[in-house]
Parts: C-alpha cells; structure tokens; sequence
C-alpha cells in the first residue's frame, strides 16, 4: 500500500509494546454531560422567553402584566428561591467536609424553601385564574403560565429529586457515586436560580412598566 | 359498564370501536398481515426457546454494539412501512386523473404522506444515523462502551416505543393528516380535532427525549473516552462528523421539544400560541419548527459524510485528502446550519433584507460542502479504487448529491423560490439530497460495517443489484418531479385533472418500482449472505484493509472492544499500526470494568409509550397513573448502585487465545 502522505512518519519507528497501555481510566463524563443536559434545558427555557417575548404584549383587550402581577408577593418568593440557592451551598460545603448530618440538615431547608417558592407560586396562579386571567385568556397569559409554570415545574422535580437523594445519603453515606449526584442536583438548583433572575426581570419587572 | 356512558369516557377518553379501522379495507389488510407476521414471529421465537436469549442479550443489553444493531433493526423495519407509504402515493398520484380518483380517499391519502415524512425522518434515518454513530464511535476511538451505558439502552427504547405509537396509530384511531411538520391552525385543535395530531406529537416527544439523551451520551463519550494520544485533530473524520452531528442535537431537539409542547397546551388546554383569535401567532410555530427543523437535515447528512470518507480512503488506499479542511468543512456546516431556517419559509413575508440574509447564509453552506467533495474527488484522484459494493454508493452518492447540491441552491433564492415554494420541485430537490445523502450511506455503511458486526461479508452479487435498482430507480422517481415542479404542480396532491401530467407520475412510479425491487435486493442480499456466511466469513477483523482503529479488533469485537486500551499516533491509527508491523499482545491481560445489564431502561419506555397512549385518548385516569409509575420506575432506578462488574483476567485470556486460533488459521500473507 503506498502512501505518500504519511512519509513525515516513515522515519519513526515504533514497536507493538507502544500501541498499547495495560491500565487505562478514562474519565468520567457524568458532569459533562449532566451540564449538555442543563444547556439542552437552557434552550428550552430560551424558546419559552422567545416565545414570551413575542405574545408578551398580546393582550387581546385582557389583563396585562401592569394590572395583575403583585410585585411584593414575587419580592418574597424570590428571596426564598435565591436562599434555597444559598443553602444548597452551605450543604455542598459541609460535603466537603464529609458532615453528614449537617449536610442533610442544609438539603432539608433547602427542599422547605423550594417548596415555599413552590407555594406562593401556586398562591399567585390560583389567584390569577380565579381573576379570569388563566392561561386561556389571552397569548400573554399563555406564554406567561407556559414559562413560570414550566420552571416551576422543574423546580418541583428538583424538590423530589431532593427527598431521594437524601434517602440515598442516609443510606450510603458520601460514596463517590453520591457526592456525583449531590454536585448534579447542586448544579441544577442552582441553574434553576439563574432562569428564575431572567423570570423575575424579564416578565416580572419589565411586564409591569406601562 | 358499557351502559354507564361517564365511567366509560373516563376510563377509555375517546378510545371506542369506532376507532378500530374496519370499514377501510387497505388498513384491515394491512393489520391482518401485521398480526400474521407478529404471530409468526413469536411461535418461532416460543419453539427455539429464545426469549430468554432475547431478553438477556438485547433488550436489557447496554452494550453499544448491541444497542447500535438494534438502532439499525429498527430503521430497516420502519423503512419498510416508510416505503409501504411511498408506494401507494406514487401508485395514487399515477392513476388519480379526470375521473379515476385513485385508490386512496384524501383522509387516507393526507395520513400517507404525513406518516411517510414522520417515519422516514424520525424513525428511519435517525435511528440508522444513530445507530452508526452507537455502534462505530466507541470502537473508533478506542473505548470499551460509551459514557453511558445505561442512557444509551434507554435512548434507544424511547425512540423504539415513539415508532410503536406512530406503527399503532395505524390499527387504533389515525395519523395526522397535516405533513410531517404539522403547521397550526392546521394542526390545531378546531382544524384536527381527532387523534392524529396527539398521535403525532407524543411519538416525536417520546423519540425526542431518546435522541437528546444520545447526543449527550455520545458527545460526553467522545470528548471524554478517546484513547490516549487521539487528540482532536487524530480523530477519525466519522467520529468528528458524529461529535458535530451531537452538538447539533443537544442544541436542536430542545427547541422541538418546547414548540410541542407549546403545540400540545394549544390542543389540551386551550392556550393561544398559534391561533389568532387571542393574540397568538401561528409563524412562530413555523419559525420554531425551523429551528430545529434545519439542523436536523444536517443532523442527518454529517455522519453520513463521515462514513463516505472512511469509505473513500479505505476503497482507494489512501489517506484522505485534506483531513483538516474536512474537519473544518464539517465544523462550518454545523455552525452555518443554525442562520438559515427561514429559506423553509421565504414566502412568509419577512421582507427583502430578511429573505437575502438568510438566502446569502444558505448558499455559503454549499462552499464547505463543496471543498468535501472535493476533498473525495482527490482521495480518488491517482488511488488504486476497489469497485467493491461500499464504494458504489459512494460514487453513486457524489454524483446524486452534487444534482441535489445544485437545486438546492436554485431554491437558495428568494425570487426562485416564490415559485417553486412548496412545488413537486421542491420534493424532488429534498429527496434528491436525502435519498442520494443519506439513504446511500446507509447501504454503504451497512456494507462497509456489516461484517465488523456479524463477521461475514455481505454477498455482493445482491448488494450491486441493490445498488443499481435503488440508483436507476431513484433517478426514474424523482427526475419527474423536478419538470412537473417547474411547470407548477404543488406537493400533497391526491388527484389531478390535467391528463397531459399523468406520463411524468407514471415514469415516477415505474422509478418507485425499481426503488421496491432494490430494497427486496437488499433483503435478499441479507438472506442469500447469512446462508453463505461460512463462504464469506471474515477471520482478519479487517477484511477491507481499512485504516481505523475498529478494524484492529475481531469481527464481531469481544463484549469489551480492546483488551488493551490502544494508544494513538495518527488520524488512520490502525493503517499507522499495520505499518509499524504491529503485533498483538498475548499476555498480561487484566480484569476489565464493564457496566452491567439492566431492565430499567425498557420498563421505563414502556410505562411512558402506555401515558403517551393515554394522553392521545385523553384517558386521563391511566395517563395520571402510569406518569406516577415512571416517576417510581425512575426513583427505584437510582437505588441501584451495583452496576458494573469485571470480567476476569482469564476469561480475557481464553477470548484472546480464541483470537489468536483463528488467526493462525490465515495464511500468512493473508494480513
């Protein structure tokens, strides 16, 4: 087989012994791919903001965002949303400090936080939809519960996601397949937080200036 | 309980007898086959006692050997009822004239077309695109499974069960009857009020979640797991086609997944994104739908070209030319594929300066096209080419494509398009790139990879008579379409009245009947080949003196690849090896870490085909209860921490001693 090309090469001699390695690890990829999995959600919350961004304004002669959001009301449930953020990461560092019991104790205020944003969201929908301004009332109010509703959702997922993983901590204490998922989960509230700041100013705080 | 009408509905939504197809005689036909077919089936596999074997070796399998064979099962299966579908529009749109109004009505007819588009791009061409990618990607780069093997069995179901949701909307209810891209208001609840559009959508979300999960797993597997001293620049081209084909489905199935879901709150809940009643808007669909819609077809065609090169460089004994052009060719192409999915919709009105913009951007995408043509022309240029069935295609591939090529850019501009928008030209334009792109390199992959696989050659006697009945035939189908697209005659029709048309559909149709006989090759060839297998066997591992590290293992590989990790010094690592008189280790094996097999990942699918199937039929009860189930299935998932084991160090040494025999057996000069 002549081949031309790879002439910078003839010159080198190599014997069998170097193809091959006896001990090889090849790294693990959980975190990278649990972070391609967070972008991939980050373009569907991108899609969702598109969306809103372009109905946002589509009121057909309903409510807008001026006349309905309760701006105190979203003050709070963000403040316990950006504290959950908080707590996670007190937790994390009691994990490297391999305290179990401290670390459940901050996942615990954690999932409690989650589910306040949790309720005083759901507070607020009930609300609006006992107003008349469900999501079928105009294409603002649709793309406004599709993407508040679509974090809470996750967030929601989170919370379970939460109560499992502390069983498996009571279970297994920090095995390095734990401490994986803790960083996951930790990765996700806090990718979860960073939607949540788009929410608030995008829909929240530019939804109610005339 | 027949009697009592409200526990019926809650229990069984819209789902009665009604929806069971017995007035029409082309679906009871075909279920009355199906139904033979599938009891075949399962006495054979009942009276050989292989259920066990099934279940043990395949389904709960998370090999990606194992995995990728099965991708491909699938896609020759759905490309038989894709195909099935073909026909009979063909067949339709020959006689449908004046007074014949053909055989199928325009309810049946609609459902056709769309389910062909659905099947043949979802269920089709990902799958076998996938399933390369599964199968080729760990071997090539010197790794002993991908990064997760447990996804990657899941993936792979959840695509499965989206085409048994697509396959039951056959027998239990309809398909949609708005094209594959199901624009609102058509596919709105008041225009579609039936099952179709639901069928639709929780197939696509079902299969979708299944591609994403593998574009992750695959991009983590191949930025992570190459063997040592494979650097970027030291991958196989296929593996570099296969890690942007990834990137471009981490970026793009997300946004079809939000513009579903925005679809399906429309149809559910009665929310107005795409009706225009309250302010919403249906092009953001259209544009959404784009979005992803364009990446896919480069999703499609990029492994593709991958597989052309190793081919090319493999059957003309050559390096490829120009590696890193390709690689930048490839890279240009992903990025480029993102700035023009609105050429899908010149005709919206966007505008002159919009229109020109992304008319410029499609037309640039043909340069880096272009330079890997180009880049294939040279490798051939003064190489010692094998005609062998691999590189048929591949011929027959740059021939077709480049026609394609070239028509695609004619649509490329704005005025033109105005025109030719949504014309028989514009099917015959797509059909002209995906068939001679992607369909080609299937057939040649299979080829080429088919006895890495199974460990026998494919017969190549039956693999040119496919090759030939599929070129000629393809040439005969859809060169018709090109002259009745530019006198003007629009896609989805079901009847004609101008007769002076009819001659162009009747070549089209003989074109889909040796499109058919080239498909029963290829069955054959399967057959014909198996039965030959002693005849054929491939006893090397590399039977077409080929230039990556896949073909340094036996054909098939044993369960763990590589019993050494190899180590890497050039972009063709296996022709380096062979040229530096590599021999293989015979001691010193150690225990090899693999994952283990698992259930998970078809009860999983399985429980969410069966809410998809309740959410369809508004069945609400059952979709509650079987969301409850997965989410538990899940969670009880994530209490299993025992998931690896070691194969031992001897049982190592036995398969390698096996190997060993049997390359004893060659004659020397063989290798």
């Amino acid at each position: 087989m002549s081949n031309a090309h790879a002439t910078p090469l003839a010159g080198v001699s190599r014997t069998s012994a170097d193809y091959f390695v006896t001990e090889h690890h090849p790294e693990n990829g959980t975190l990278l791919g649990f972070w391609l999995y967070l972008m991939s959600d980050c373009l569907v919350f991108a899609c969702l903001f598109a969306t809103y961004a372009v109905l946002g304004r589509s009121y057909a002669a309903g409510p807008s965002g001026a006349d309905l959001f309760d701006l105190p009301l979203v003050a709070l449930n963000t403040s316990l949303l950006l504290l959950s953020s908080i707590t996670y990461g007190f937790a994390m560092l009691e994990m490297q400090k391999n305290r179990l019991n401290n670390t459940l104790g901050w996942l615990v205020l954690t999932g409690l936080l989650g589910a306040g944003f949790i309720g005083l969201e759901l507070t607020e929908f009930a609300h609006l939809i006992a107003e008349g301004a469900g999501p079928q009332r105009s294409a603002f109010l649709s793309s406004f519960f599709t993407l508040v509703g679509t974090h809470g959702l996750h967030v929601s997922f989170g919370i379970v996601w939460l109560v499992v993983l502390m069983l498996q901590l009571k279970q297994h204490g920090f095995t390095e397949a734990n401490r994986r998922r803790l960083q996951c989960l930790s990765m996700f509230w806090h990718f979860l937080d960073v939607v949540w700041i788009g929410v608030f100013s995008f829909v929240y705080l530019m939804g109610t200036l005339p | 309980m027949f009697e009592n009408q409200p526990l019926q509905t809650l229990l069984l939504g819209r789902l009665s007898w009604d929806a069971i197809p017995f007035h029409e005689p082309i679906l009871l036909g075909t279920f009355i086959m199906v139904a033979l077919g599938g009891l075949a089936v399962f006495a054979l596999i009942t009276r050989f006692r292989l259920w066990g074997p099934l279940w043990r070796d395949w389904v709960t399998s998370i090999d990606h050997k194992r995995i990728g064979v099965m991708y491909m099962v699938l896609g020759i299966v759905m490309l038989l009822r894709g195909f099935a579908d073909a026909l009979m529009m063909r067949a339709q749109q020959a006689m449908s004239f004046g007074d014949n109004a053909g055989f199928l009505p325009p309810h049946h007819y609609d459902q056709v077309f769309t389910a062909h588009g659905v099947i043949m791009i979802f269920f089709v061409a990902m799958p076998i695109v996938t399933g390369l990618m599964n199968y080729i990607v760990p071997l090539q780069i010197g790794a002993r499974d991908v990064a997760f093997p447990f996804l990657n069995n899941f993936s792979f179901w959840m695509t499965t069960f989206g085409a048994v949701l697509v396959m039951a909307s056959l027998f239990v209810g309809e398909f949609a009857r708005t094209g594959w891209l199901a624009y609102p208001p058509l596919s709105g609840i008041l225009s579609s009020p039936d099952v179709g559009v639901d069928y639709y959508i929780w197939s696509l979300q079902i299969a979708g979640v299944g591609t994403l999960l593998s574009g992750v797993n695959l991009i983590a597997t191949i930025v992570k797991m190459r063997a040592p001293g494979m650097g970027l620049m030291k991958m196989p081209v296929f593996t570099w086609t296969a890690l942007c084909t990834n990137v471009l489905i981490v970026a793009a199935f997300p946004v079809l997944t939000a513009v579903l879901v925005l679809l399906s709150l429309d149809r559910y809940l009665g929310t107005n994104f795409f009706g225009n009643d309250l302010g919403g808007n249906p092009m953001m669909y259209v544009n959404m739908i784009w979005i992803w819609g364009h990446p896919e077809v480069y999703i499609l065609i990029l492994p593709c070209f991958g597989v052309y090169s190793e081919i090319v460089s493999t059957f003309c004994g050559k390096r490829l030319f120009g590696y890193t052009s390709m690689v930048y060719a490839t890279v240009v192409i992903t990025i480029l594929s993102y700035l023009v999915w609105l050429h899908h919709f010149f005709t919206m009105g966007s505008g002159a300066s919009v229109n020109s913009f992304f008319g410029i951007t499609t037309m640039i995408i043909s340069i880096p096209t272009g330079a890997k043509i180009f880049n294939w022309l040279f490798t051939m240029y003064r190489g010692r080419i094998r005609f062998e069935v691999p590189m048929l295609w591949t011929i027959g591939f740059m021939i077709t494509f480049v026609i394609g090529g070239m028509t695609g850019v004619l649509l490329a501009v704005p005025p033109a398009d105005f025109v030719l928008h949504n014309s028989l030209f514009l099917i015959a334009h797509f059909h002209n790139v995906i068939i001679g792109g992607v369909v080609f390199a299937a057939f040649a992959a299979i080829n080429f990879w088919f006895p890495k696989a199974f460990g026998y050659k494919l017969d190549s006697f039956w693999g040119k008579c496919s090759f030939w009945f599929w070129f000629i035939g393809f040439y005969f189908a859809f060169m018709p379409l090109y002259v009745l697209g530019l006198m003007g005659v629009t896609r989805r029709l079901s009847h004609f009245d101008d007769p002076s048309l009819q001659i162009w559909f009747q070549i089209a149709a003989f074109g889909g009947f040796l499109i058919a006989l080239g498909i029963a090759s290829f069955l054959i060839q399967l057959v014909v080949s198996y039965q030959r297998r002693e005849q054929l066997r491939d006893l090397t591992g590399d039977p077409w003196g080929a230039r990556t590290l896949e073909w340094s293992t036996s054909s098939p590989p044993p369960d763990y690849n590589f019993a050494f990790t190899p180590v890497v010094f050039d972009n063709d690592a296996w022709a380096d090896m062979k040229k530096h008189g590599y021999e293989r280790p015979l001691s010193g094996f150690t225990d090899i870490h693999m994952p283990k097999n698992t259930s998970a990942g078809f009860i999983i699918s399985a429980i969410c085909a069966l809410m998809g199937f309740a959410l369809i039929w508004h069945m609400w009860p059952l979709a509650a209860l079987s969301f409850v189930a997965m989410l538990v299935a899940v969670i009880k998932h994530t209490f299993n921490y025992h998931r690896d084991y070691y194969i031992p160090a001897t049982e190592v040494a036995e398969v390698e001693a096996a190997r060993t025999r049997q390359l004893n057996t060659l004659s020397p000069t063989h290798v």
